[in-house]
């Protein structure tokens, strides 16, 4: 079968507009005979299902969580990028296209991103008609600040909660629907399989989470929402329940993944502190504004910090290593994320980390307190040269653009980050491989379709700061409503589709004997056990750098942890209650298959390409080397085994764009 | 360090229910409460007992799921946090720790410390929100400005998890502080004027429906909340509904 992305002709510019004007509509009366499930509802499938349900299709959303409100994209923090150019400062659609096509290391499908940077501008319009709270300025009027990768303010905040009011505002515009009745919500259910009826997608199987109850939906098309597969590594910034289940059974049912070795370590999260430790935080990409990230220049200062005996603080300005704003000194501390994961790695592999472990960097706000507290004095007609006081409004001024953020840091940690530089390390935080999607962002099971991190479209092999918030709305909102009516057009007069069918016992029967396979394993070990033990092979061989040698003995690993765990996975209690530990272990099963695809996908990728870092393909100053003969998607087809799928490659033109070294310096 | 825990089982929304005991040794300060519970589940998992069932997710205290009622506080001792960021080292070795579910007639508990709090979803979907399409064709963002205090004022409103820890710590079960944070989001801002009036009765009205209480002014509600919404908004939403009812 060959790819085929569906790119709109015409120039890049007009595509969007083009598109639109010639795809099929369905006309009001029809809409209200049409269903479409949705499942997530995080910002992609909160935003889907709620412009769905306006639009007039009788929409069933689903989400494991108790509530559509709790989805992980809540978790977000720093801000979302919008075209806007409200500062003047030279932003445009076709710089926000730039920075974003460069930002993933010219791996991304440039009409998507295009479209993506098009659009940006409504959601900044349509979140503050919903009421989303967004910082101002004393004028009144909307605020923005910087993130990584980028020359320009673009990025719109809320405080360091972005995520979790974008959030609300498309729970809002969805609860406006469900008392409607338009949107039917189905809360605390894990869809476990997607069912294909003559080749197209019309339904799911979903268990009811809290009585284990199995069920039937069908519908005219079904969305992915599902996010991201982080939790492939066991630590990450994602919630405990984030995971690939959904985007996996899809992939099983015929949807082609797509480079899932593509995956995001976030420089800034706090480091690991023990073998407790059940998932990691993040520090907003939104810091390194104003933070300055630093390791002692002499090998005796980190000694002594690691053991205890000297503090951040007593360390001259001359004996500490800016290494980023060394290294890059015209993006300094805002090189993108996987720029700056590396370089963090490379100090610490260096022997110049900072805390027992010695996997930790310095993030540190002692400058921008008496920065802003200078100009805070000069505004308030205090004295600048009184050094406490210049601090302390300086601190306020930080406290009301990171407050949260600071006060997170000091109930995790138990330091004071207003007294003391934080420290942070790179984790694993958000994956821009998933289900590959065409420029309608349907998979390639016809009637199935992708939207936010679920899918790979936009962020190529490296995603920047405050463009998961963007895409996932602009999928949810802007781009799945018009492009999933070109393809209902088709089912005006097919009626509501029965779950009495064969393929719905099928789906039904599949789920069940995963299921009960588990239940009545009465093994020897809990899933977190395989879990754990699958997030070691992955952090260690899959991580911030790869070679070929690691990844074949992961791939061998993991297939053996996979089998371990079939044969001796525990699952106490039964099928038919609530039971955290089985919808565990269904999830962890998937992350064993994926975790192997993943290996391979990076084995197959001979280059260093955004978050990809192969060790055998890196500069002579130990940067990221392209190569142009890996210039395509790899597609990954499922045939039984992760071993055994099979590569499709969609070549990726670039027109618009000159492809050249990435460089930050 | 050593501890005693108390904590409430259920099986399920039909069963009594009852405190039991559980010894759990070597816990680090530096475990977050969950992960103290982690640890007290896999044990029980592997003697073949049931783990201890309870709401959680983001684990950073911001999505609201986690709702433990820890030594008769919602979320625990510590201030302005949630469970998640709840950390052991708030504890001392020997101590005895009660752990119950957030405790309402309006949030039936499903199993063990986890409740039904879907009467919040059902009070959103009654009016917490503003009517408005998406167009993409709205008026630019920066077309009304908005004071920055007022903006601000409706983003400390916004910043509501909807964990339920203001029903749990209130001796009424009252809801006024979750409800009265989203009418005041509203309120403030120009955009959710247009709406204020159907808005705070809708969503007053469930919110009784529900067999929420009364606010009787304690205050507890403010104590707990672990994102700090003030008592304010109770206030400004008594206002907003007896303007709305005055009006009619």
């Amino acid at each position: 079968m060959a790819l085929d992305s569906k790119i709109p002709e015409g120039p890049l510019a007009d595509k969007w507009t083009n598109h639109k004007n010639k795809i099929n509509l369905v006309n009001p009366a029809n809409k209200r005979n049409i269903d479409v499930i949705v499942v997530g509802t995080g910002l992609a499938g909160g935003s889907a299902a709620a412009t769905l349900a306006e639009l007039g299709y009788n929409v069933k959303a689903f989400c494991f969580q108790d509530s559509p409100r709790r989805a992980h994209s809540i978790a977000a923090q720093g801000g979302i990028n919008a075209a806007k150019n409200y500062q003047g400062d030279g932003d445009s659609t076709y710089r926000l296209f730039y920075d974003t096509v460069k930002g993933g290391d010219y791996r991304s499908r440039e009409a998507n991103v295009y479209r993506l940077a098009e659009v940006s501008t409504n959601i900044i319009d349509q979140c503050v008609a919903q009421g989303v709270p967004f910082a101002r300025e004393y004028g009144g009027l909307l605020d923005n600040r910087s993130f990584g990768g980028v020359l320009v303010s673009r990025t719109f905040y809320a405080a360091g909660q972005t995520g979790q009011q974008l959030l609300l505002g498309a729970y809002s515009a969805m609860n406006r629907q469900i008392g409607r009745g338009k949107i039917k919500m189905y809360n605390r259910h894990e869809m476990l399989d997607v069912v294909i009826v003559d080749g197209k997608a019309r339904g799911i199987i979903a268990r009811d989470l809290v009585s284990g109850k199995i069920e039937r939906h069908s519908a005219h098309a079904v969305v992915l929402g599902t996010g991201g597969y982080g939790n492939v590594f066991y630590l990450s910034t994602n919630a405990m329940g984030s995971n690939v289940t959904a985007a996996w059974k899809a992939h099983k049912r015929g949807a082609f993944f797509a480079n899932p070795c593509y995956t995001q370590i976030h420089p800034t999260c706090i480091p690991v502190s023990g073998d407790h430790q059940s998932k990691l935080t993040l520090m907003s990409e939104s810091l390194r504004n104003d933070g300055r990230i630093w390791v002692p220049k002499n090998m005796e200062d980190a000694e002594a910090i690691r053991a205890g005996k000297l503090k951040p603080t007593k360390i001259a300005e001359e004996d500490r290593d800016y290494y980023l704003e060394r290294r890059y000194p015209a993006f300094g501390n805002l090189v993108p994320r996987d720029v700056a994961s590396r370089a963090a790695k490379e100090r610490c592999d260096a022997g110049y980390g900072v805390n027992a472990t010695g996997e930790a960097v310095y993030l540190d706000f002692a400058d921008a307190f008496m920065r802003y507290g200078r100009e805070q004095a000069l505004v308030k007609g205090l004295d600048v040269n009184d050094d406490v006081l210049v601090k302390k409004l300086g601190q306020e001024v930080v406290r009301t653009k990171y407050g949260n953020l600071f006060q997170m840091y000091e109930k995790i940690v138990d330091e004071n980050p207003y007294e003391t530089p934080m420290m942070i390390y790179p984790a694993v935080h958000y994956t821009m491989g998933g289900v590959w999607v065409d420029y309608n962002l349907m998979t390639t099971i016809p009637g199935c379709y992708a939207i936010g991190e679920a899918n790979f479209s936009d962020h190529g092999a490296n995603r920047l700061g405050a463009s998961a918030l963007m895409q996932g709305l602009a999928d949810g909102y802007f781009v799945l409503p018009y492009t999933i009516g070109d393809y209902l057009a088709d089912d005006i007069r097919t009626g509501p589709i029965p779950t009495d069918t064969k393929e719905f016992d099928e789906a039904e029967k599949s789920v069940r004997d995963n299921i009960d396979h588990l239940i009545n394993n009465k093994g020897k070990h809990p899933v977190d056990y395989f879990h754990k033990r699958l997030g070691k092979i992955m952090w260690n061989k899959c991580g911030m750098s790869r070679n070929a040698e690691d990844l074949k003995s992961a791939i061998d690993e993991i297939a053996e942890l996979r089998a371990e765990f079939w044969k001796d996975v525990m699952i106490p209690g039964s099928a038919d209650e609530y039971n955290e530990e089985l919808a565990k272990a269904g999830r962890v099963a998937d992350f064993l298959e994926l975790g192997e695809l993943f290996a391979k996908d990076a084995l197959q990728r001979e280059e260093s390409a955004g978050g990809h870092f192969r060790e055998e393909y890196q500069t002579p100053e130990g940067e990221a080397k392209r190569r142009k003969e890996f210039q395509y998607v790899s597609a990954w087809e499922y045939k039984g085994e992760p071993k055994d799928a099979v590569l499709h490659k969609e070549e990726l033109v670039y027109e618009n764009i000159e492809v050249k070294e990435r460089s930050y310096k | 360090m050593n501890l005693t825990l108390k904590i409430w089982r259920q099986k399920n929304a039909n069963d009594k229910g009852k405190m039991v005991d559980y010894k759990i040794n070597d816990v680090s300060p530096d475990m977050s409460f969950l992960e103290m519970l982690d640890v007290l589940n896999s044990g029980l998992i592997l003697k073949g007992e049931e783990p201890v069932a309870f709401d959680h997710d983001c684990r950073e205290g911001i999505c609201g799921s986690c709702s433990l009622y820890i030594n008769g506080e919602a979320h625990g001792p510590d201030r302005g946090v949630t469970t998640c960021q709840l950390h052991m080292r708030k504890f001392k070795d020997g101590d005895t720790i009660y752990i119950e579910p957030f405790r309402a007639t309006a949030f039936p508990v499903i199993k063990d410390l986890i409740v039904d709090r879907s009467a919040f979803d059902r009070i959103q979907n009654a009016g917490g929100f503003i009517s408005v399409n998406t167009s993409g064709n709205t008026i630019d963002a920066n077309a009304i400005p908005i004071n920055k205090h007022d903006a601000d004022d409706a983003f400390s409103a916004a910043t509501c998890i909807g964990c339920g820890a203001c029903v749990a710590s209130c001796k009424n079960s009252s809801a006024m502080l979750f409800v009265g944070a989203k009418v005041s989001q509203y309120a403030l801002l120009p955009q959710g004027r247009v709406e204020a009036v159907d808005r705070v009765k809708n969503m007053v009205a469930q919110m009784d429906l529900e067999g929420f209480g009364n606010c009787t002014n304690t205050g507890a509600c403010e104590v707990e909340c672990p994102k700090g919404i003030s008592l304010e908004n109770i206030a400004r939403m008594n206002r907003e509904y007896l303007f709305a009812n005055i009006k009619d």
